[in-house]
C-alpha cells in the first residue's frame, strides 16, 4: 500500500514536470554526451570532459569540417601497417599469391603449420622467434630463407601474434591472398576506435552501407579498399550527386549490382536481332540489376514514385557501363553494348547518345523523392528509428536548395530541436559494428590487432563489407533485436571485461578505488538507472563482484546497448 | 506409464528451475502428449545444378550438352544411380537410394520461379520471401506459423545458421542457433545478475527481448555443452549440414515444440571444375539426410523435409568445366507423410528449343507448389495466400498420402 502509495506520487511528479515542459529539452551535460553518442562511436573517458572544454557547438562545428582536424598519431602509426589499403587494384591481384594452403582464419593455420618435418631452424632463430619482441619477430621472419619461413610462422607465440604487425607477416608466409582483406577490415576497426574525426568515419561507414558492394562476390575483394577510399569517403561531407557518380561507375558496384554484364542485343545487332550477342561472356542482355536498386535503395526510395518501365529506360542508359574484363577490373565504356537510342525516363527525354547514364543520374540526384529519402535514412541514423516528418521536410528543403549538399544537410540536421529532444535521447539501438566499437572505446583499451574485434562483429551478424543484400545493414532496432543479438551482446561484454578478446588490452587499475555509480558513469557517460545500480551492487554485495563484473554487466545492460 | 518423451519434458521443467519454468514449458508438460509436425527446410544456397543431381541419363541431350562434365549412365563406372529407368541419382548420394527404396524420399526436377533473375541474392531473397519478384519483411515459413500465441513456445522456429534467414523472419519469435555450443552464458551467476537488470529495466523494446532470450536459454540448458548420442547407425558428419541437422535433430527429439526447422546448406555455385567441387557438398547433404531420418525413426512420421535453391544452371556446360546461372532448379522432398520413390513433375527435355532462353532447364513446378502443398498438407495450412502472396493453388502434385 506504502509503495503503491510512493508510486502514485512518483507519477504525479513526472506528469507535472511533463506539463511544464522541463523534460522536452536535454540538459547542458545531456547534449554533449547525446552529441558523442551520434557523432562518434562511443565516449572514450575524457570525451565529454574535452567537449565541453572547447564547447558543443565548435566540437560539432570541427566534425563536420574533419580537414581541420589533426589527425591522431596512434591511428596513423596502426594503419602504416595496413599497406595494402592504399594500393591499386593491380598490386592487390598480384601481390597477394602463392597462398601455402586454403584456410579459413588466418590463425586458425598456424597451428597445422606447426607440424611440418624435415626442416630446422637453428637456435638462435628459434629462441627469437619464442622469446623476441615483436620487431624483432617481424624482421627474422622477413629475412629468413623461403624453406624455413613456414616452419617459422608456426612457431611464433599466440600471444605475440596478437599484433596486427606480427599476424600480417605470418600471414605473408602462409596466407598471403587473405592479407588485403584483412587490412580492409582491420583499417576500419582502427578508424572507428582511434580517429579523431569520429563524424566522418561514421558518415562513411553510414555512405557504404547506403551503395553497399560486397567483398565476397566475385572480384570485388580487389578494388573494395578503392571503392571506399575513392568513391565514398571524399563525398560524405561533399554533394550527394557527386557520390553517387563515383559509386555508378565504379567497378565493385558494376560487378556488385551486374551492370558489367548487361547489354542492349537489340540495339547491337538491329539487322539480325536472332543473332546471339556475346558481351563480357555472356548472353543475357539488359540486367535490370542496378537500374532498379539504384532508384529503390540509393536515391528515390520504393515509394519514390517510379515505374518497371523506369527501371528498365535506366538500365538500358547503363548498358554498356563496364569494366575492361573481369582481371581488368577499370571502369569502360562498351558502344557496342549500350542501347542507343532515344528513352523516356521519368517523364524525360534522355539523349539518344552514352551521355544517357549520366542523364538518369543528375535527373534522381535532384528529384524530390531522393531529398526525401537521403533526408530519412540520414535522421534514422542520427536522431531515430521513426524521425519526424517535419524534419525530414526541413533536411529535404535544404537538401534541394544546396544541390544536394550533404554537409548543409547534416547542418540542418544537427541544429534541429528534434536532434537534442529528449525522444531522442538515448532512443538508437546499437548495430554489433557500435556496440563492439564503443564498449572498447569506453573501456580506453588499447587495441594492437582488430582480427578478433573483426570476428565478433561478424558472429554477431554484421560481418565488415560482406552484406550479400543491396540493402545494407538495418539502420533502425528491429534489425538487431534477436535474442541471439543480445546474447552475443552480453557475452562480448563479459570477454572484453575479463580480458579475453585477443589482441585488445585494458587497464583495470583505471577503477581502482571506484564504487559501483561512479563505474557505471565512467563507461556510461552518465549515471545508470537506478534499477540498473541496484541490481550490480546487489551482486557486488552478495557475490562480492569485482571491477571486472562490475564492468561487465554495465557493457551488458540495456543502457550501454542505446546511444 | 511415463513414455519417453513424457519423461524429458517433466525433466526440463525441473531444470528450469523452481518458479522460472517459462509459462510454455509448464502447459507443454501438461498437455496430453499431442502430435508435434515439423518442416525441416535446407536451403541450397548458390544455385545448385540440378541436371547433375537428378540425372536424365535417358536423354541423348544431356551426353551432348555437357560432354565433359555429365554423369554416366546407370551400369558404367561412377555412373548414375537408376531411379526409374529415365532418371537417376548422382552416384555421390548412394546413402539417399535407400530413403528412395523405403518410399521416404520424392524428387522434383525443374523446379524454380517464373522470375528470371539471375542474381543469387534477388532470387533468394524472392523465395525466401515466398515471391516472384517482391522482397517483402517476412519470410514464408515465419507467416506459416503467424504470431506466437501467448505462452506458446520459444522455439517455434529455429535455425541452424548463425544469422537469422528471411524465411524465418517474421512476427514469430525465431532462434538463430549459430553455434549451438554457444547458445549459453559464459558466467552463469553473471548471467544471473543480467537477468536481474533486464527484468527490472524500463527498456521496453529489450527487457521483452531478454526475457525470450532468457526463456531459450533455460531450455537449451539440458543440451549446450552436453554430448548428444544420435540413435544408433545415425552418423552425422561434424560440420556442413552434418553439424546443422544434428543440431535441429537434438532439438526436435527434445520435445521443445519445434515446428519449423531451417538450416543453410552453402557451395553450390560452380563455375568450374563442377564434377570436382560438387562431390564433396552433395556427399555431405547425402549423408546428412540419411543421417537425419535414421536418427529421426518413428518420428519421421510426423517430419517433413524440403530442399531447395534459388535457381538451377545452363544446361550446357561452359569452357571451364562448369555451368553459369540458369534457371530450373530442383526439390527433393523427404518424411513419412511423404508418397516417395517418385519422380514429380513434367520434364520439359533438353532440346534446344525446349530450353529456357535457348539455355537454361526450363521451370515446369513454381516452387510454391511444392511448398504450398506442404504446408497445407502437413501443417493444415489454409491462408495459402498470405503466406505466398499473388499465388493461387491450382493443382496438386500429390506428395503427401
Amino acid at each position: 500500500m506504502a509503495r503503491l502509495f510512493f508510486l502514485s506520487i512518483t507519477v504525479a511528479f513526472l506528469l507535472v514536470s511533463t506539463s511544464l515542459g522541463q523534460t522536452n529539452t536535454l540538459s547542458e551535460e545531456q547534449k554533449i554526451l547525446h552529441a558523442l553518442s551520434r557523432l562518434t562511436f562511443g565516449p572514450r573517458p575524457g570525451d565529454v570532459e574535452q567537449v565541453r572544454r572547447v564547447g558543443l557547438k565548435q566540437w560539432m562545428d570541427s566534425q563536420l569540417h574533419p580537414e581541420r582536424i589533426s589527425e591522431n598519431p596512434v591511428l596513423e602509426a596502426r594503419l602504416k601497417l595496413l599497406p595494402s589499403i592504399d594500393q591499386s587494384w593491380e598490386q592487390l591481384m598480384r601481390g597477394y599469391t602463392a597462398d601455402m594452403m586454403m584456410t579459413v582464419s588466418p590463425l586458425g593455420t598456424i597451428a597445422s603449420v606447426r607440424r611440418v618435418p624435415g626442416i630446422a631452424l637453428d637456435e638462435g632463430e628459434e629462441r627469437l622467434l619464442k622469446s623476441g619482441s615483436a620487431e624483432e619477430i617481424v624482421s627474422l621472419l622477413g629475412r629468413l630463407d623461403p624453406s624455413k619461413q613456414r616452419l617459422a610462422a608456426g612457431l611464433v607465440p599466440d600471444a605475440i601474434l596478437a599484433r596486427t604487425e606480427v599476424r600480417r607477416a605470418v600471414m605473408r608466409i602462409v596466407t598471403p591472398s587473405a592479407i588485403p582483406a584483412a587490412d580492409l577490415h582491420d583499417a576500419k576497426i582502427y578508424r572507428a576506435l582511434y580517429s579523431s574525426r569520429q563524424l566522418e568515419e561514421v558518415l562513411v561507414d553510414f555512405w557504404f552501407n547506403h551503395f553497399n558492394v560486397q567483398e565476397s562476390k566475385g572480384n570485388i575483394r580487389y578494388v573494395i579498399a578503392g571503392y571506399e577510399r575513392d568513391a565514398i569517403r571524399p563525398h560524405v561531407l561533399g554533394k550527394f550527386k557527386d557520390m553517387l557518380l563515383a559509386t555508378a561507375a565504379h567497378p565493385a558496384m558494376l560487378f556488385y549490382l551486374d551492370n558489367w554484364l548487361s547489354s542492349a542485343p537489340e540495339m547491337a545487332n538491329p539487322n539480325s536481332p536472332n543473332e546471339t550477342f556475346v558481351f563480357m561472356g555472356s548472353s543475357k542482355g539488359l540486367n535490370e540489376n542496378y537500374g532498379r536498386e539504384l532508384l529503390e535503395l540509393h536515391t528515390l526510395g520504393v515509394d519514390g514514385g517510379y515505374t518497371q518501365a523506369d527501371v528498365i529506360a535506366a538500365a538500358r542508359s547503363f548498358a554498356g557501363w563496364s569494366v575492361r574484363s573481369v582481371s581488368e577490373p577499370v571502369y569502360r565504356f562498351h558502344f557496342a553494348a549500350h542501347h542507343n537510342s532515344e528513352k523516356v525516363f521519368l517523364g524525360k527525354r534522355l539523349p539518344a547518345d552514352e551521355t544517357d547514364g549520366v542523364a538518369v543520374l543528375d535527373i534522381v540526384a535532384h528529384h524530390p523523392s531522393t531529398a526525401r529519402y537521403i533526408s530519412k535514412r540520414l535522421a534514422q541514423r542520427f536522431v531515430s528509428d521513426q524521425p519526424s516528418q517535419p524534419l525530414i521536410d526541413r533536411m529535404a528543403r535544404t537538401f534541394t536548395e544546396t544541390d544536394g549538399d550533404l554537409r548543409a544537410v547534416m547542418e540542418t540536421m544537427l541544429s534541429s530541436p528534434e536532434f537534442f529532444s529528449v525522444d531522442a535521447w538515448q532512443s538508437k539501438l546499437k548495430s554489433p559494428l557500435e556496440v563492439v566499437i564503443s564498449s572498447v572505446r569506453a573501456l580506453g583499451a588499447e587495441t594492437l590487432d582488430a582480427t578478433e574485434l573483426v570476428a565478433t562483429i561478424g558472429a554477431m551478424g554484421q560481418p565488415l563489407y560482406n552484406k550479400l543484400e543491396p540493402t545494407g545493414y538495418p539502420n533502425t532496432a528491429d534489425g538487431w533485436l534477436s535474442t541471439a543479438d543480445l546474447l552475443n551482446r552480453i557475452r562480448f561484454a563479459g570477454a572484453l571485461a575479463g580480458g579475453r578478446v585477443r589482441g585488445v588490452h585494458t587497464d583495470p587499475s583505471r577503477f581502482a578505488g571506484k564504487d559501483v555509480a561512479a563505474m557505471a558513469r565512467d563507461l556510461l557517460g552518465r549515471d545508470a538507472s537506478p534499477e540498473t545500480l541496484k541490481s550490480i551492487s546487489q551482486e557486488v554485495v552478495t557475490n562480492g563482484a569485482g571491477p571486472a563484473s562490475i564492468t561487465a554487466l554495465v557493457l551488458a545492460s540495456p543502457e550501454f546497448q542505446r546511444r | 506409464m511415463i513414455t519417453r518423451r513424457g519423461f524429458i519434458r517433466n525433466s526440463a521443467v525441473v531444470a528450469a528451475g523452481i518458479g522460472a519454468a517459462p509459462l510454455w514449458l509448464v502447459r507443454a508438460a501438461a498437455a496430453p502428449a499431442a502430435k508435434r509436425k515439423t518442416l525441416v527446410v535446407l536451403f541450397l544456397r548458390g544455385a545448385a545444378d540440378g541436371l547433375n543431381i537428378i540425372v536424365p541419363y535417358s536423354e541423348q541431350d544431356y551426353y551432348t550438352l555437357r560432354p565433359s562434365i555429365a554423369v554416366p549412365r546407370p551400369g558404367v563406372a561412377n555412373g548414375a544411380i537408376d531411379l526409374d529407368g529415365r532418371f537417376g541419382l548422382n552416384p555421390t548420394m548412394r546413402t539417399l537410394k535407400g530413403l528412395w527404396d523405403r518410399q521416404q524420399l520424392a524428387l522434383i526436377p525443374a523446379t524454380g520461379s517464373a522470375d528470371s533473375s539471375r542474381s543469387h541474392f534477388d532470387a533468394q531473397e524472392f523465395m525466401e520471401c515466398g515471391t516472384t519478384s517482391s522482397k517483402l519483411d517476412t519470410g514464408w515459413l515465419n507467416r506459416v506459423l503467424g504470431p506466437a500465441a501467448k505462452g506458446a513456445s520459444p522455439v517455434r522456429a529455429i535455425t541452424a545458421g548463425l544469422k537469422m534467414p528471411r524465411t524465418l523472419t517474421g512476427s514469430c519469435a525465431a532462434v538463430a542457433l549459430g553455434e549451438m555450443d554457444q547458445f549459453r552464458f559464459d558466467d552463469p551467476q553473471q548471467a544471473r545478475a543480467i537477468e536481474r537488470i533486464y527484468s527490472m529495466s524500463r527498456d521496453a523494446q529489450l527487457a521483452s527481448a531478454s526475457a525470450e532470450l532468457f526463456a531459450q536459454v533455460k531450455q537449451f540448458e539440458e543440451f549446450v555443452g552436453s554430448s548428444y548420442s544420435p540413435a544408433p547407425g545415425a552418423q552425422y558428419a561434424p560440420t556442413g549440414p552434418g553439424k546443422s541437422l544434428q543440431q535441429i535433430a537434438r532439438l526436435i527429439k527434445a520435445d521443445l515444440g519445434v515446428e519449423a526447422a531451417f538450416t543453410d546448406v552453402p557451395g553450390w555455385d560452380h563455375h568450374q571444375e563442377e564434377p570436382n567441387l560438387m562431390t564433396p557438398v552433395l556427399t555431405q547433404l547425402s549423408a546428412g539426410l540419411n543421417a537425419f531420418c535414421t536418427d529421426m525413426g518413428d518420428r519421421m512420421e510426423d517430419i517433413v523435409i524440403v530442399t531447395m535453391s534459388e535457381f538451377g544452371r545452363t544446361a550446357k556446360e561452359n569452357g571451364n568445366r562448369g555451368t553459369d546461372h540458369g534457371h530450373g532448379s530442383f526439390m527433393m522432398v523427404l518424411g513419412g507423410p511423404i508418397k516417395g520413390g517418385k519422380i514429380y513433375g513434367a520434364w520439359p527435355g533438353l532440346a534446344t528449343d525446349q530450353l529456357f532462353e535457348k539455355r537454361d532447364l526450363a521451370v515446369t513446378t513454381d516452387y510454391r507448389d511444392v511448398l504450398a502443398e506442404l504446408v497445407s498438407g502437413h501443417f493444415g495450412t489454409q491462408n495459402i495466400g498470405d503466406v505466398f502472396p499473388g499465388y493461387r493453388m491450382e493443382k496438386k502434385l500429390g506428395l503427401l498420402g
